[in-house]
Formats: structure tokens, C-alpha cells, sequence
């Protein structure tokens, strides 16, 4: 089952299109991390995702088919927008209330206990809590509703990094526990590496790199030989190239492990912080399932 | 519960039962209690004035009969009273209405909302109807308290038509109208406008603009006027307006007021005439010159039948006590349709908003 499927996928706010043909299939039981730079159109696609918006083309379907925001998929997806909103002048009891009465499922125990480890006191009001621990009540209500699916848009971003770390342990757990699939999207690269098994990197509207982490990372290195050697770029699909000095350092994709290191080079594994920024600086390229991912294609050829 | 567990189930959401409404009783009541509680409060606060003048008026009818009701002071304090009453549904509409919908798009709190099992037409759907209905009764039970409280004087008393504009609309079913296509009005312009403040001022602005049109323009014609040539005083009718004929066809009324003048008389009301005064209180240009050099003794000349004699007739266009009710409830029918109208498109408008 996928747990987020688009096709064609796009959507316009007025002129500007935010998120343009974007088809993804996202499998389920992944910790799939969506990052971009500011504006890339994460939030687009992730309230296309929740039904909170429609989009202007293409379709988005979630939980192995179903429409995003019929009542099926509220029902199964769990949504932590950014900023973690909460009605501030409300009780943490009584936002407990709130959210059990709008849903089906709500596993109030739960919410409670979990509250109460966290050390949020149930009779202060949501707007007095600190940015920690309203994250925290909101994914706490997340939770509690037992989703298929959690999708997270920008969770960390206020967060000071004991609370980050204390916010993932709590989803890491609960992935642990019973095999729930999670979405975030998070510009906050360190943090992904730990706990993200699957990468969709967006970038200007468009789906630039989608798959699980392990491919990826097995599916491209890093290549340091001489600057002066040309001939690398014939041969490679370069994704990116940085120089220092007569070193060049090449970001590469490779058909496998078999792939011959030339001579006089040197291959390196490459982590995910460092295929996200290469990919990054190089909006033109792309390494995509299906027909995009050709091994001697150039990176400019592939992303058109 | 496993991942093999839950991708097992693709049957759930394929025909949902949808959350239970009553959920939604408590969340509106816990949301918007302190909001009810304001209404009340200050719908209550006026409706013990209401009460207490009543009372009054009801102990001075006892005790001064006819006299009191023709003359007394009630119409000096109605007056003030219903002109600061009036702004009570606009207020509804800013205080109740708006902030229902432009505070959760204001504060971002609806992408939590609308993202619940619950479903957010349904949402919207049921909160605006729970704070709709209890908007709509606590303003009736004011609308028929202050009916009560001014009953002994209005179509009674001389110029206090139940069908004035000031007293029809807080009376019976018209008012509880007002209040709902006030809030009406107020949750619309906050889903257009998102933000509470502005949203809270659009509704004044909406309401007074279809309050003054009502009462200007449409309330009139809910029924085709009635018109007599009397000259009698129509005590109870609510006189629209007042033309006069010379001999079946329209005559300007300058030159009934030069006729009046020969005799030295004005028209100091509808159908009521009496001797002008001297000076300044002339009306019109050009007559100015005339006014001193009137008789004095022409002061005592009877103008009605002396006009009906020469062929004039005043026609007066007007609408019968007796409609009351009647318009009371076509005003009442079409706020309410409105309202209907307009929280549809409220909840249209929250399908398909985008975030």
C-alpha cells in the first residue's frame, strides 16, 4: 500500500504554481523525510495530502487509494501542521475533550499517560505551555488518534534541539510500536539523517529525488581525483561538482556496486546531508524511479 | 496493532460511519460558551430595563388612563431607548458572528480543525447551526419582551405606528431576523476575510447598509399601500407618503402651501393644519413677502373644507396597523431565508477553501 500516491499532481494559487507535476508514491511503513529549500512547495504538497487543499491538477490519493480529505483518510491520517497550532485559551483536558469528540478513534489513556511523562500539567491552558511542550500536547493528540498515517509539516522547526530530540523519540517510539507510517518535511538536514528512511527532496515546484534512503545512498558517491581530469564527465552521471584547490570532489551517481573506481581517483560513501545539499545546489538534476534514473544521462538532460 | 495490521484493513474508510454529531455539542458549547454568556448578559442586561419600564408604564396607564396613554412621557423615552437597542444585531453579527471562522483562519487552529475524523463541512455545518439557533431564540424572547414592555403605548398613542421603522424591527420575529442574518453576515465576511477585526467591521458596515435599506425602501412594499383622500389623522397607520390632486389630477404641493398661505394657514403635519406663524417659519421661498401682509382675521378660516370646496383632495399613501403581523412575518421569512443563504455559502466557502 502506498500512503501517499500523486500523479501529475499540481497546484496554483492565483499566477504562481507551488507545486507542479509532482508524482510520488510514497510505500507504507516509511519515515519518509520531504525537505526543500523555503518555498519548494513542501506545505503544498503536504495540505494536498491532508485535504485541506484541492488540487489544480493531477490527482493525490493516500492510504492505498483514497481521496484525500474524504472522510476515510481524516479518519486515518493524523496531521501536525507547522507551528503546531492549538487553541490557546483551552485546557490541555479540555483539547483532549476537543479532539476525542471529533474523532472516531481517540485513545485518551494514552494521550494522558503520555502527558503526563512529558510533565504538562492537564489544567494549564495550551497558550501557556512553552513551544516544546505545545508540540509536544499537539502530537501527543496526534497520536492518541491511533493514525496510519502521521504527516508532519515543519515539527521541529521552533524547537530547541533537546525538545527536537525529545519530539522524534516520542515518534520513533510510536513507529517502533506498531508500525506507523510517518511524513514530515523539515529543512533541519541533521535530524532527518537519524530517523528518515525515505527521501523526497523538492525543489521549485517539482520533485526532484524520491526513494528510500538506502538506495540512495548506495546509489550514488563520491568520486576525489584531480581537477585537471575531464574525462569523469563523459563517463558519469555527476550529479554535482565541487573544486577546492587541484582536488575535484564529484557527487556521482553509480549503476551499482560493481562500478570500476578510475584510476587515480578515490571513491567515498556519501551521507544523506550530502546528497540533500548536492542535489540542492544542482536544481537541474534528479534521481527519480523510473525513466528519469538513466545512468549516462547528464544531469541537466535528466531533469528535462 | 502492526504495520501488517493496518495496511489489513482497506475496508476502513471505504463506508465510514461519520463521526456522531453530539460530539460536536460539546466542542461548540465549550468554544463559544463565554461568547453565549456575553449575549446573554447583555441581551438580558437591556431586557430588565425592558422589564422594569414595562412595569412602569403599565402602573402610570392604571393610574392616569386615556390621558397618560394619548400624551404621557413613554414615547420621550422609547425613542432613545429603540434607537440604542437598534445596534444590538450588528453587534450580534461583529461579536458572535465573525469571530467564529476568521479566528481559526486567523490563528491557523483550522488546519488542526479541519484535518479531524469529523470532516469540515460537517464541522462548520454543526457549529454554525448550534450558535444560529440559540442567536435566534435568546434575540426572539428580547424581541417579544420588548413588545410587551411598550405594548400599552405603541398604536396607541398619536405617531407611534406598531409599523414605525425605529420599534418594528425589535418587535416579534423581525428582530430575532435581525440578529440572524447578522451573524449570518458576520461568519460569511470572516471566512472571506480571515481576520477577525476587519471581518468584525464588514459586518457592521453589511448590516447597517441592508437595515437602512429595509427600512427605507423594502419594508413599504411588502404589501401594495392603501391610500385615502381623508384628512383625518390616520392615528395607528404608518403613512408613507402624501400628495394632493386638483380635481383628480396631481397638484405640486407649493402650490397647496399658496393657497394655505391666502388663508394664513399651514400644513403643520400630515392632514393637520393650523395658523402659520409669523416670520421665519415660513416654508418655501417666495412667500416671504405675502406672509405679513395676511389677514389676521383669515387665521380663522377653517382650510379643510375651504380646499375640499375649491376641488383639492389629499391622497395619503399608507399601510394599516393591521398589516403588523403580516409583515412581521414576511420581514421575519426572508431574513431568515437569507440567513439560510448565506451560512450555505459559509459552508461552501469553508469546503472549499484553500489552505
Amino acid at each position: 500500500m502506498n500512503v501517499i500516491e500523486t500523479t501529475g499532481l499540481g497546484k496554483r494559487y492565483h499566477q504562481t504554481w507551488a507545486l507542479r507535476e509532482c508524482s510520488l508514491a510514497i510505500p507504507a511503513g516509511h519515515v519518509a523525510a520531504l525537505v526543500g529549500p523555503n518555498g519548494a512547495g513542501k506545505t503544498t504538497l503536504l495540505n494536498l495530502t491532508v485535504g485541506l487543499a484541492t488540487p489544480s491538477a493531477g490527482v493525490v490519493t493516500v492510504l492505498g487509494g483514497m481521496t484525500a480529505g474524504s472522510p476515510g483518510a481524516l479518519d486515518g491520517i493524523a496531521f501536525v501542521a507547522q507551528d503546531t497550532p492549538v487553541y490557546k485559551n483551552l485546557s490541555v483536558t479540555d483539547m483532549l475533550h476537543l479532539t476525542r469528540n471529533l474523532n472516531r478513534h481517540f485513545d485518551g489513556g494514552y494521550a494522558r499517560a503520555r502527558l503526563g511523562e512529558l510533565g504538562i500539567p492537564l489544567k494549564r491552558k495550551a497558550g501557556k505551555l512553552s513551544g516544546g511542550q505545545q508540540a509536544q500536547l499537539a502530537l501527543t493528540l496526534a497520536l492518541a488518534r491511533r493514525p496510519q498515517l502521521l504527516v508532519l509539516d515543519e515539527p521541529l522547526a521552533n524547537l530547541d534541539p533537546l525538545a527536537r530530540h525529545d519530539f522524534m523519540a516520542t515518534v520513533m517510539a510510536t513507529v517502533a510500536e506498531n508500525g506507523m507510517s510517518v511524513v514530515l518535511s523539515s529543512h533541519v538536514l541533521a535530524e532527518l539523517e537519524r530517523v528518515a528512511d525515505y527521501l523526497i527532496l523538492v525543489s521549485g515546484g517539482r520533485v526532484q529525488v524520491a526513494g528510500e534512503v538506502d538506495d540512495l545512498l548506495a546509489g550514488h558517491r563520491v568520486l576525489t581525483g584531480p581537477a585537471s581530469d575531464s574525462r569523469m564527465h563523459e563517463e558519469l552521471a555527476v550529479v554535482h561538482e565541487r573544486r577546492a584547490e587541484a582536488q575535484a570532489h564529484l557527487l556521482v551517481r553509480t549503476g551499482g556496486p560493481g562500478d570500476a573506481v578510475p584510476p587515480g581517483w578515490e571513491a567515498h560513501p556519501v551521507g544523506l546531508e550530502e546528497l540533500v545539499l548536492a542535489y540542492l545546489r544542482q536544481p537541474g538534476a534528479a534521481a527519480l524511479p523510473g525513466p528519469a534514473r538513466t545512468k549516462n544521462a547528464k544531469p541537466t538532460e535528466v531533469a528535462r | 496493532m502492526t504495520a501488517m495490521a493496518t495496511s489489513a484493513q482497506p475496508a476502513r474508510g471505504a463506508r465510514l460511519r461519520p463521526v456522531p454529531w453530539r460530539g460536536m455539542a460539546w466542542v461548540s458549547w465549550r468554544q463559544h460558551r463565554a461568547t453565549l454568556a456575553g449575549l446573554v448578559a447583555a441581551l438580558g442586561l437591556a431586557g430588565l430595563y425592558l422589564y422594569i419600564t414595562g412595569l412602569d408604564l403599565r402602573h402610570e396607564v392604571a393610574a392616569y388612563g386615556e390621558m397618560f396613554t394619548a400624551n404621557g412621557s413613554g414615547k420621550m423615552e422609547m425613542t432613545p431607548t429603540a434607537a440604542l437597542l437598534q445596534v444590538l444585531p450588528a453587534l450580534i453579527g461583529a461579536f458572535v458572528g465573525a469571530p467564529v471562522l476568521a479566528r481559526e483562519l486567523e490563528t491557523g487552529t483550522f488546519r488542526y480543525t479541519w484535518t479531524q475524523g469529523f470532516g469540515r463541512e460537517r464541522w462548520a455545518a454543526a457549529k454554525l447551526a448550534q450558535i444560529a439557533i440559540a442567536v435566534t431564540v435568546v434575540a426572539g424572547a428580547f424581541g417579544f419582551l420588548f413588545s410587551w414592555c411598550y405594548e400599552p403605548i405603541i398604536g396607541v398613542r398619536q405617531g407611534l405606528s406598531p409599523l414605525m421603522a425605529i420599534t418594528f424591527d425589535l418587535r416579534g420575529v423581525a428582530f430575532a431576523g435581525w440578529a440572524l442574518v447578522a451573524f449570518a453576515i458576520g461568519v460569511l465576511a470572516g471566512v472571506l476575510i480571515r481576520r477577525v477585526v476587519p471581518a468584525m467591521f464588514a459586518t457592521l458596515a453589511a448590516w447597517s447598509g441592508l437595515a437602512v435599506v429595509t427600512g427605507a425602501y423594502l419594508r413599504s412594499h411588502y404589501e401594495a399601500p392603501l391610500v385615502t383622500s381623508g384628512f383625518r389623522p390616520l392615528s395607528a397607520a404608518w403613512v408613507i407618503g402624501q400628495r394632493w390632486t386638483l380635481h383628480g389630477k396631481p397638484v405640486s404641493t407649493s402650490a397647496v402651501d399658496h393657497v394655505l398661505h391666502k388663508l394664513g394657514a399651514i400644513e403643520a403635519a400630515p392632514g393637520v393644519f393650523g395658523a402659520a406663524p409669523s416670520g421665519s417659519g415660513q416654508p418655501g421661498g417666495g412667500f416671504g413677502q405675502t406672509a405679513s401682509a395676511a389677514s389676521p382675521s383669515s387665521q380663522n378660516v377653517n382650510p379643510v373644507p375651504y380646499l375640499v370646496h375649491h376641488g383639492y383632495a389629499q391622497l395619503t399613501t399608507y399601510q394599516p396597523a393591521s398589516r403588523f403581523w403580516p409583515f412581521q412575518w414576511i420581514e421575519g421569512g426572508w431574513l431568515l431565508a437569507l440567513s439560510l443563504l448565506l451560512i450555505a455559502a459559509t459552508i461552501w466557502l469553508v469546503r472549499r477553501h484553500a489552505a
